[in-house]
């Protein structure tokens, strides 16, 4: 009874019954059938990057405004029509796209899809209703800004892209303040449009039918403008660690960020597994290191962020203030450590599996499959390349997490934010490398 | 309503009294393994805060046969998770695999319900993790342990029920070896314990693993449940605090409400009269609070601590917090909040209102019942708390028959002479 158990034979999971049509419109359908529990789980992704530097406040406030009625229902009618068939829509926007989803009990999906439509081609951001949500949505923007993982990822978007729109983490105050019902009309009758969008559909249902019926519903959708195309983001200029000043703080936010391969470049299954290694899951070296030997921290982890146009490298740590530079030390060791040194195949054959186990946990249930879908679905992947990514997995080698390591981990090619009481932390921080106080 | 799926139960006990339930489902191949210990905040002596907490992380520091960090590393190789959590009412560690990986998952869990390894440097290494988490999420966050930290002080008067459970900084502190293996001797017998396993398994040959796995675990005498029953309040009580961080003030009460485990009839109103209140738009909250008089950034009501309804033993409290503008203030909050409540304890919902919340309802329950994860969970906390994991099965229907008039009849015993007001002051000036 003393001796680890081996695993027994794994049991392959059977891949689900899809349907798949681009209708007219431009809009891709896509139905799975998984049928777990009488429910559907929907999610729309509309493309919805934009250039203007005021795009993402009239993002937002469309997102949290429109379901504030349509032509001919109240909002408080809208809400009343979705209870009735157990849904509650949420609307939420990201420099790239605007995704609506929810869940419906089966036998409601006809009537959640005639809401859907109709607010698709119908909403009305009535001007009252508009004017008192910009006020709340600035005064949410202010409350965010006061959680430090806010003013750190703020900080290191900016350091990391510039100018780029994915530098804007939060809409500006001053940007959604100049928002107006007519703006927000305005960008709902541009960009609002099925071409290129992504509806995806999993549940209990029958494929034929739904997808009929969705092409049958949505026809009233029609393209607005086409979609904007963002940028390519900038290579991260290094530069000095940014120390970012809050008084009086009991711990510091520690960010490290830098360039990641994309999902879809053939080095990214070498470079998803060196993640886990060094601090994507709990049994990482930089996990042992800064929590279970020292102490420092309870949420080391590290990951790696799928945008439209790039891929990011992140490691995020809060440590308590009088150990900011001594976790930062061995943050920095534990990565150089990842960038100069072959990892062991026994981590290597660890994270493997991990990935492996845990995409199929991932994907076992009806809201899980979902959200995976409609992300991939935003690069226009599917269930085929997760097969094939599956089969990638296994061939990664100790020399491909080498690689990646070299290319993407190494801490001369990341970028460092310190949010924390600069008083406190400055002096040693300053020993390890130079510091701006930002 | 739809029928929710049925899930069968079977269950056994062992010679040393340790409990088990499985909840066989073949149709993906995951399996949860849950371990429920009836020993949470509630249990922890006075001079003690935070100690339940403080040694569920010392269950993962490693047990006779498995080194630290090799609980995680031996789950996670396998493709799975593994976590473990502390409530009041009981303290929980489970894994979710794939099911070639059940029989690794008994193997661990019984080693360490048979003797983990606590170190003084372990314990002293997890006593530094415990205070930086405390400092993610309570100190260094604004509204950081609002309110599940901060009102039952205001709605309670005795220690189980009123105090830190996430505990003072002196307490963690002065925690030693001894305290922690007379903690594990008391609460960690087999017989204090439910083991749940849920998922891709068949019943016999499982059985017969758990037999192989933990009967030679000797029994121990169990505790007694601790006595957390105080009488109800008489009259409001009002407390206020201030939070250096937070921007906008915010307000919270709770009112007891009848004991979830011998009167679950009267119990499942209030749930419902929860959801009546603050889920989603359309909910009498939201729309008047937020939309119509917007005298709030955000509300909600809810029964238990951490949000289910299920898993807690009486008292249990209902809340309602609402983070609301610099500009309104607190008594404008409160009545506006109060002539709702009124509303519904007088006029009742309005047509087609209950049945448009079973929707929702039943929508969420089905939701969280599609998970692996979610059921173990869940069949283990009511085997636990209710003796009954047929309860997950059974909530559907049950909560299906409160009728409009039961939600009213809720709502009218939510007297302002009979809550707890906390008001959080916004110090932080963003």
């Amino acid at each position: 009874m003393s001796v680890l158990p081996a695993l027994g034979p794994s049991r392959s999971a059977r891949r689900p019954a899809t349907a798949e049509r681009v209708l007219e419109s431009g809009l891709r359908v896509l139905a799975v059938r998984r049928a777990g529990v009488p429910l559907i789980e929907l999610r729309l992704r509309i493309p919805f990057a934009g250039r203007a530097v005021s795009h993402r406040a009239r993002a937002s406030l469309l997102s949290s405004s429109m379901l504030m009625g349509t032509a001919d229902r109240s909002e408080l009618d809208l809400a009343h029509a979705l209870q009735e068939v157990g849904t509650e829509l949420s609307v939420s926007t990201d420099s790239d796209r605007l995704l609506i989803g929810g869940v419906v009990l089966r036998a409601g999906l006809a009537s959640l899809l005639d809401l859907l439509a109709e607010l698709l081609t119908a909403a009305s951001y009535p001007s009252s209703l508009v004017d008192g949500e910009r006020q709340q949505l600035i005064e949410h923007l202010q409350m965010a800004r006061t959680q430090p993982d806010v003013i750190a990822r703020v900080a290191r978007a900016k350091r990391l892209f510039g100018e780029h729109a994915y530098g804007r983490v939060l809409p500006g105050l001053d940007d959604v303040a100049a928002q107006t019902a007519t703006t927000v009309r305005r960008l709902h009758r541009d960009r609002v449009q099925p071409d290129g969008s992504t509806l995806v559909l999993v549940g209990d249902l029958s494929l034929a039918r739904t997808v009929d019926a969705v092409e049958r519903v949505l026809s009233v959708w029609s393209p607005g403008a086409a979609p904007v195309t963002t940028a390519a983001v900038p290579k991260p200029a290094v530069g000095p660690a940014l120390l970012v000043d809050r008084p009086g703080s009991v711990q510091s936010s520690l960010r490290l960020a830098g360039a990641s391969c994309v999902r879809t470049d053939p080095g990214y299954p070498a470079m998803q597994l060196a993640n886990l290694i060094f601090g994507g899951y709990f049994s990482s070296r930089y996990v042992e290191n800064i929590r279970e030997d020292k102490g420092y921290t309870y949420t080391p982890r590290s990951s790696i962020d799928h945008r439209q146009v790039g891929s990011s490298f992140y490691v995020d740590a809060d440590v308590s203030t009088n150990v900011t530079a001594p976790a930062l030390l061995e943050t920095r060791y534990e990565l150089g450590r990842m960038a100069t040194l072959p990892v062991g195949q026994d981590e290597l054959d660890n994270a493997r599996q991990y990935a492996l186990g845990n995409l199929a946990l991932s994907t076992a249930t009806q809201a899980g499959l979902a959200g995976m879908l409609s992300g991939l679905a935003g690069h226009g992947l599917g269930l085929d390349w997760l097969a094939a990514y599956r089969r990638r997995l296994l061939g990664v080698t100790v020399d491909d997490v080498f690689e990646q390591s070299r290319t993407y981990l190494a801490p001369a090619k990341l970028i460092t934010v310190v949010v924390g009481d600069a008083t406190a932390v400055h002096p040693d921080l300053a020993a390890l490398g130079e510091v701006e106080v930002g | 309503m739809p029928a929710a799926p049925s899930y069968p139960i079977e269950r056994l006990t062992l010679e040393n009294g340790l409990r088990v339930v499985l909840a066989p489902d073949r149709s993906a191949a995951v399996v949860g393994v849950a371990v429920y210990y009836d020993v949470g905040m509630r249990s922890e002596p006075e001079g003690r805060t935070g100690f339940a907490h403080l040694f569920e992380h010392l269950m993962f520091q490693g047990s006779t046969n498995v080194e630290k960090m090799a609980h995680m590393r031996h789950v996670q190789s396998a493709g799975g998770v593994v976590n473990g959590s502390t409530r009041r009412d009981y303290t929980n560690y489970y894994e979710i695999l794939p099911s070639n990986a059940l029989e690794r998952a008994l193997f661990l869990e019984a080693d360490r319900m048979r003797s983990p390894r606590i170190t003084t440097e372990n314990l002293a290494n997890q006593i530094s993790v415990v205070k930086e988490e405390i400092r993610v999420n309570v100190l260094n966050q604004p509204y950081g342990g609002f309110p599940w930290l901060s009102l039952p002080p205001v709605l309670f008067d005795t220690f189980p029920n009123a105090h830190n459970g996430y505990g003072d900084f002196a307490d963690l502190d002065s925690a030693t070896v001894a305290d922690a293996a007379a903690f594990f001797d008391r609460y960690y017998a087999p017989g204090n314990a439910v083991l749940c396993l849920c998922g891709d398994l068949e019943v016999e040959p499982t059985a017969e693993l758990v037999e192989r796995y933990f009967s030679s675990i000797p029994a121990r005498p169990t505790p007694p449940i601790p006595d957390a029953g105080e009488p109800d309040l008489t009259s409001e009580r009002r407390q206020s605090t201030v939070d250096s961080l937070a921007t906008a003030p915010a307000v919270a009460l709770g009112w007891r409400v009848p004991d979830p485990v011998v009167d679950l009839d009267s119990y499942l109103p209030y749930v419902v009269l929860a959801e009546v209140l603050s889920e989603g738009d359309a909910s009498r909250l939201e729309q008047r609070l937020v939309r119509r008089d917007q005298a709030a950034l955000q509300q909600a009501a809810y029964l238990g601590l951490f949000g289910d309804p299920f898993d807690s033993r009486d008292p249990v409290s209902m809340t309602v917090q609402v983070i609301h503008p610099r500009q309104v203030g607190v008594d404008t909050v409160l009545a506006a909040l109060d002539e709702e409540i009124d509303r519904l304890a007088t006029d009742g919902l309005d047509d087609g209102e209950l049945r448009r919340v079973n929707a929702r309802i039943a929508t969420q329950l089905l939701r969280e019942a599609d998970s692996v994860h979610g059921r173990t969970l869940r069949f283990a906390a009511y085997e636990l708390v209710h003796r009954r994991a047929e309860l997950l099965g059974e909530l559907p229907g049950r909560l299906a028959a409160v009728t409009a008039d039961d939600v009213a009849a809720a709502a009218a015993t939510l007297r302002p002479e009979r809550r707890a007001v906390l008001e959080l002051l916004a110090g932080g000036t963003g």
